[in-house]
């Protein structure tokens, strides 16, 4: 039975099912870049420019992949494409490139494209595998930008580089060293899954009203 | 026996793929025994056309990406040396200041410096740029030194990959980069932020970014030692006094 719709397709990466925070891919950017947030939306924009790519051309191209060598083909995708990006921007806008230089290199190993390929553009239309893409690379900018705004936060104590508390704020240089990036995540993950289970239990709670009741 | 090996691998791949529904996997056709030439031919003809692609796209990019680092070569010369009208490049050729190349020679092979010159033609400093690795990659430094005095003139990053956020200060940071346009003596010495002793020649390194901080300081002092008995042999006032000098036997 197909239970899914193109809305739903579209809708559930960005929080149902996060990349970042619920499936748990990509977490290599996600640590590695978002200690400010102006950091984690330029990464964001990369890899969403990448999966959009790779995510249409491969539910193109998905006849023509034989089974046994599809991964291989995806990750030959996903490379040319972010090697095009690279170039491009270096040539068309040397300013932002100098910016994001050392994370570009970095898409290609993002597990979560990789991810949407595998389990759904090699197996749906082009334009349902965009609506994916979309949703998918949305989740991703919200999760890398939640982490980057802990973090620049209570790391340099701005956001987007705007000053928040002042000359006299002591940073928290350990939120801008790799280990704020797992504290972060951590805690992040910490929260939400304290959120789920109490949503959980009330569910429960409830259900066992109801068996009483009647 | 083969054949069934490979058929139940097939099998388990599917059926762990969850987000298969019907209309999908009706329209796939049924898994089927590929030929292994298939299987080449198909990561062959791939690689192939993105290659080709990578290279057109390349070859478009590469002019427009050279002649912008370029112009930023140019600015960042004028940058680091303070009121230069002009200034010309000098190759270092069997040990000497030569305007100009060996014929037959690469541009690319030849350490260079940038001599600046007022507007009466006279030296006012040298700008040299230096590449050693720093935190995580080779940083890029150009900076401009005055022979005379012995002094720095100024310090720009021309390219590196430092940690973003944090070795990345090292040209985002303006209160270090601006010491280094302070006129600091020379051998420079990092210092730990505001445990220096006042000594003209310390640079206060950045908290949390001492190893991209040291390299700057470290390659500006190698580039210093390196260059200095060159220098120290005065530098040539135009390009036009000095003749090609032939390559040594």
């Amino acid at each position: 039975m197909r239970t899914t719709t193109p809305t739903h397709d579209f809708v559930r990466g960005i929080w149902k099912e996060n990349p970042v925070l619920i499936q748990m891919l990509g977490l290599c950017p996600a640590l590695a870049v978002t200690n400010s947030v102006a950091n984690a939306l330029a990464m964001s924009a990369a890899t969403f420019f990448v999966m959009c790519c790779s995510s249409v051309l491969i539910s193109t191209c998905k006849r023509f992949i034989p089974h046994e060598v599809r991964i291989s083909s995806y990750i030959l995708v996903i490379a040319t494409f972010v090697t095009l990006a690279d170039m491009l921007l270096q040539a068309y806008a040397p300013v932002q490139h100098k910016e994001l230089g050392a994370f570009i290199a970095l898409i290609v190993v993002n597990c979560m494209i990789l991810g949407r390929q595998e389990s759904f553009s090699s197996k749906n239309n082009p334009f349902r595998s965009l609506l994916d893409a979309v949703g998918t690379g949305i989740g991703f900018t919200i999760a890398l930008v939640m982490m980057g705004g802990f973090r620049e936060i209570f790391g340099t104590g701005s956001f987007l580089g705007v000053s928040l508390f002042g000359p006299n704020f002591e940073p928290w240089v350990i939120m801008v060293l790799p280990a704020g990036g797992f504290l972060t995540l951590g805690f992040i993950l910490l929260a939400m899954g304290y959120v789920e289970q109490r949503k959980k239990l009330k569910v429960e709670q409830t259900d066992h009203v109801a068996e009483v009741s009647s | 026996m083969n054949q069934e090996n490979s058929n139940q691998g097939q099998i388990d791949v599917d059926i762990k793929v969850e987000d298969t529904d019907s209309a999908a996997a009706r329209d796939e056709p049924a898994p089927e025994e590929v030929s292994t030439f298939r299987l080449v031919a198909t990561l062959a003809i791939a690689g192939a056309l993105a290659g080709l692609l990578i290279v057109m796209v390349n070859l478009h990019t590469k002019p427009i990406i050279d002649k912008w680092k370029a112009e930023q070569l140019q600015l960042a010369v004028y940058e680091v040396l303070p009121g230069v009208e002009g200034y010309d490049t000098f190759y270092l050729v069997n040990d000497q200041l030569s305007a100009v190349l060996p014929s037959g020679a690469k541009e690319s092979e030849y350490k260079r410096v940038y001599v600046g010159r007022d507007e009466n033609g006279e030296t006012t400093g040298v700008a040299i740029s230096r590449g050693e690795s720093g935190f995580q990659d080779v940083i890029m430094v150009i900076f401009g030194h005055d022979p005379a005095t012995g002094k720095v003139s100024g310090m720009k990053i021309l390219d590196s990959k430092e940690t973003p956020g944090l070795g990345d200060k090292i040209f985002k940071d303006m209160d270090f980069v601006d010491q280094f346009f302070a006129g600091p003596d020379t051998p420079l010495l990092g210092v730990k932020a505001g445990a220096g002793k006042g000594q003209p020649n310390e640079i206060d390194m950045i908290t949390g970014a001492t190893i991209s901080s040291k390299a700057v300081i470290q390659i500006i002092n190698n580039a210093l030692a390196e260059w200095k008995p060159v220098l120290d042999r005065g530098i040539p006032q135009t390009p036009a006094d000095k003749a090609p000098v032939e390559e040594a036997e």
